[in-house]
């Protein structure tokens, strides 16, 4: 447990670095969009409990928003779709989460910035030279490895992704995975991995915080900046690099319709009468019960909606090797002809129960013991 | 003498793209070279999975198309399959890629492409008063463009730019001599583009009503879509109908006027006028409206002559890979297409810098292969596909949406039908077709609303036999252009996919006879002002909002040896 302490000494070094972007604290800025100094203080409470923090951490948070234009980041596009940066996007401006992504000082990122060419590259040398060993690194996508490194390359001089990605992670003060693909490999590391995409992992040796998701709700990116900026030290990381505050938690643990899982009441298929009550999703395909992350309690497009609220099972994106480990996703895992993974055994054992609905909780609490007792132990 | 200019990465628009010119002494482009430099492979990993997976997968092509992938993979196996879904899945879908379109039209002008148009810093020297006056000659009704809010926005400009750190809009062209908007035009668009920042995050949450998210929605299935309890809620439908409506506002009163306001301004701009690159357009059908009714219509135009629309002849399409990093070069029907990886690299060579010198680069193998993208072709022709595209043939054949809204375009900026061929005329129709979409889409919305009351189904049955091989197709318009999806299934999983998208069309490189995509051709003739700063490339290549990991994709050849392929056993 960290000390509030060693918190406040942080903060304290945080607040005697010159600000890189002297134009606005956030305060000020939040103030010019119609914010007061309560709704900011209200944020911070909820980005505590959003943190898994004690609630007497709440000012702490608040300060440490307010210092985030002390941070410079470095943003890579490598082998990727660009959907992070756009679930970044959809971060509500003006509210408080993307006032932090407009005043922490982004320094490289293709799909926004200004600068071209030469120019961009440019940009890129001197963030790095500048700002070496402070600057945050956020990687988007896979990264082609090895007789395939050539698949990727950026720049005039046609340096390759490997090559960009390498140095930047070497001159990092910290090392953020944004997505499935930059922290697994992602769609194009998928079976047969035809261009022999690789995770950031691979690229160095040096710790690397996983954000996985296809893609993250814009608050696990935001939430992790924090994180950073509150702990020296990196956060608690669950067997596969993750922050355990946001991937701590199982989907099927907190879902909406996990009533319905433990009444027996599911949906057979799209589009038939428990479908259109809200009944469980798990007998076409959800796989809410294998996946670890927090949709269920932050939803996405300011909460908006989720997966299974539009009626569709999870698919498990936030877990290593999706692609190939959770498919075909409209289909239990229990039903799956290839490829067994943790948790198949008890739960084809609950799926083939029927719905003898005593019988079925009984089985259902069972699996999931085992399916986390064996979740514990990989850790 | 001439020299080589250099263009990589294209910045602000979706994947890793290139760019290289040759320029005369008078820094007129002689020779153009288009090509991405990224290779995934979506098409080679669906392989051997099950078609319902496709769609989901086909989706990861591409987090700015979000839905348009998606869609495509989930119709292809319908199509393959014989499925007819629900007409409220069919409307649900187009209310869905409504929002999408919106969405990826708004903030292709406003965040991607306006730094080509808008020179923000001159929006500090703007007088606030005369601005706000000003914005009534292109609207009756205009968009936050008050004295006050504008003195806000220069306010809050003045305060970023007096610090001297730009972050992301640093080393930009600023002051660059093709910039065209005064002072007071300039502080309008930049209000504009911050009001963007919020009206997009409400168009993504009118897809992620019915599609639980964005990016990467996840309510369709094959048979229909699965938001059914969404559909039947009152208060979820409301929701839908009052955000777009919000959104449709933005786009007449300050999307649809800054179009105007463009039109009227750069029509003196040589460097944004009479570059048609592709003169050859090609649409296909999209939005379907009601049980027989669609927005917009299929068709195709040859040479820019608009007298006469052919129609889509599916079987005319073909890809071929000269000048793609592919071992098969030959043009193939997509349903019979190959792919095998042939990566011959970049070579030695030389470019002019941003400080106008000669440096040592790597450049593209001009002579040889220089692209994943491959080039596809329609009775051996390149095509332009797009808004451009789709407004202008919808127009030849009289869509009665479509000619009301061209003409009183024409007429606000005075500029003949023919300017629409250009730079200029791609991003206006972007605008327009946005338009159209906006002030139509609630028609779809009541008619779904109308069906409900007597019809509650959002899926169809049905089963894939595992002894039957089927075949079957996605065609159709999203926001980049014409997309197809074509796949083929045996034995109860995919056999074969191939995507022919948008911006593989336009992005296209030369193939066997020479002849490159409209990228290349437009940029031919283009005077360049200043060599450390084209800005008037990138204007031109923004205004197809290139979609790079669209593009590049392969096709699997039956029988392709998959085990070629490198499997990393570290993982």
């Amino acid at each position: 447990m960290v000390e509030l302490k060693q918190i406040e000494e942080r903060l304290a070094t945080l607040e005697k670095l010159p600000s890189l972007k002297s134009n606005g604290s956030i305060p000020k800025a939040l103030e010019k969009a119609g914010f007061s100094r309560r709704d900011f203080m209200k944020w911070a409470g909820a980005m505590t409990a959003f943190l898994a923090l004690p609630a007497s951490f709440a000012p702490m948070v608040a300060r440490a928003a307010e210092l985030a234009d002390r941070l410079p980041v470095v943003w890579l596009h490598m082998a990727e779709c660009t959907g992070c940066s756009e679930s970044l996007l959809r971060s509500d401006t003006p509210t408080i989460d993307s006032l932090i992504f407009d005043y922490i000082s982004l320094e490289y990122h293709e799909t926004v910035m200004a600068a071209s060419g030469w120019q961009a590259e440019e940009n890129l040398e001197n963030a790095i030279e500048k700002h070496k060993s402070k600057y945050v690194l956020m990687v988007e996508g896979g990264i082609p490895m090895g007789d395939t490194e050539g698949y990727l390359t950026i720049g005039p001089h046609g340096k390759t992704g490997y090559e960009i990605s390498k140095l930047a992670c070497e001159n990092a003060y910290a090392i953020l995975a944004i997505g499935t693909c930059s922290s697994f490999g992602g769609i194009q590391a998928a079976r047969p991995n035809p261009s022999n995409s690789q995770p950031l992992s691979k690229v160095t040796n040096k710790t690397i915080i996983n954000v996985p998701g296809c893609p993250p709700s814009e608050k696990n990116i935001v939430g992790n900046v924090l994180q950073l900026l509150l702990f020296k030290e990196l956060p608690s990381l669950d067997v596969y690099n993750r922050p355990k505050w946001a991937y701590g938690l199982r989907i099927h643990d907190l879902c909406e319709r996990r009533g319905r899982f433990d009444a027996g009441e599911f949906v057979h298929s799209f589009g038939d009468e428990g479908a259109k009550q809200g009944y469980c999703l798990y007998k076409v395909g959800c796989k809410g019960p294998y996946t670890f992350n927090n949709c269920s309690r932050e939803r996405f497009n300011q909460h908006t909606s989720w997966p299974i609220q539009a009626g569709h099972g999870c698919i498990g994106c936030s877990e290593p090797n999706f692609w190939d480990t959770m498919g075909p996703f409209e289909e239990p895992l229990a039903s799956r002809q290839f490829d067994p993974v943790l948790g198949l055994g008890a739960d084809n054992v609950s799926d083939k129960i029927g719905i003898g609905v005593l019988t079925l909780t009984g089985v259902a609490v069972a699996a999931h013991a085992v399916i986390a007792s064996m979740k514990k132990n990989e850790e | 003498m001439s020299q080589k200019i250099i263009v990589d990465p294209i910045t602000r628009i979706e994947g890793h793209l290139r760019v290289e010119v040759v320029v005369d002494d008078n820094n007129i482009v002689k020779e153009a070279y288009t090509g991405s430099t990224l290779w995934r492979g979506i098409e080679t990993i669906v392989k051997g999975r099950d078609p319902r997976d496709a769609g989901f997968m086909t989706q990861r092509i591409c987090g700015v198309c979000t839905f348009s992938h998606y869609k495509a993979g989930i119709v292809a196996v319908e199509n393959a399959l014989g499925i007819t879904p629900p007409l409220n899945a069919l409307l649900t879908r187009t209310l869905m890629n409504a929002a999408l379109f919106l969405h990826d039209h708004i903030v292709h002008f406003y965040q991607l492409h306006a730094l080509d148009w808008v020179d923000v810093v001159s929006a500090l020297s703007a007088d606030v008063k005369k601005a706000s006056d000003l914005a009534f000659n292109y609207t009756p009704n205009p968009y936050a463009t008050g004295a006050d809010k504008l003195l806000e926005v220069q306010q809050r400009l003045k305060a970023f730019v007096d610090k001297g750190n730009l972050g992301p809009f640093a080393n930009a062209y600023y002051g660059h001599s093709t910039y065209r908007f005064n002072p007071e035009q300039n502080l309008i668009a930049l209000s504009h583009y911050l009001e963007c920042l919020r009206i997009q995050r409400i168009i993504a949450q009118c897809m992620a009503i019915f599609g639980s998210k964005n990016p990467h929605p996840q309510s369709l299935t094959v048979g229909g879509v699965t938001c059914v309890m969404d559909l039947l809620s009152p208060s979820r439908m409301g929701e839908y109908m009052e955000k777009f409506k919000e959104v449709a506002d933005f786009v007449n009163r300050a999307y649809y006027p800054d179009l105007v306001m463009a039109g009227k301004v750069y029509a003196n701009e040589p460097s944004v006028l009479n570059d048609v690159g592709v003169a050859n357009l090609y649409t296909f059908k999209e939005f379907q409206m009601g049980r027989d009714e669609w927005l917009f219509e299929s068709g195709i135009i040859k040479n820019g002559d608009l007298s006469k629309v052919y129609e889509v002849e599916e079987d005319k399409i073909t890809e071929e890979a000269t000048h793609s990093w592919y071992a098969d070069n030959e043009p193939l029907h997509p349903y019979d297409g190959k792919t095998n990886p042939n990566y011959t690299g970049l070579v030695d060579g030389e470019s002019i810098d941003h400080h106008g010198k000669v440096a040592h680069t790597k450049n593209f193998d001009t002579k040889g292969k220089y692209s994943w993208i491959k080039a596809p072709r329609y009775e051996g022709e390149p095509m332009q596909v797009g808004p451009l595209a789709n407004i202008v043939v919808n127009y030849a054949k009289g869509n009665q949406y479509v000619v009301p809204v061209v003409d009183t375009f024409l007429k606000e900026t005075n500029l003949p039908l023919t300017a629409v061929f250009s730079t200029l005329g791609r991003t206006a129709t972007r605008c327009l077709e946005a338009k159209i979409i906006a002030d139509n889409t609630l028609r779809a919305f009541d008619n779904l609303v109308e069906n409900l009351k007597v019809d509650e189904s959002t899926c169809a049955p049905y089963v894939i036999d595992k002894n039957k091989e089927y075949k079957g197709r996605y065609m159709g318009h999203v926001p980049r252009g014409t997309l197809s999806h074509w796949c083929r299934i045996k034995n109860g999983v995919i056999e074969n996919w191939q995507a022919v998208v948008p911006s593989t069309w336009n992005a296209s490189p030369k193939d066997a006879k020479g002849v490159g995509g409209s990228y290349e051709q437009c940029l031919i003739g283009l005077k360049i002002a200043d060599v450390k700063q084209p800005l008037e490339i990138i204007r031109k290549i923004h205004s197809y909002d290139p979609c790079i990991a669209c593009a590049v994709h392969v096709m699997d050849a039956k029988g392709n040896n998959l085990s070629e392929y490198k499997v990393n056993v570290n993982l």
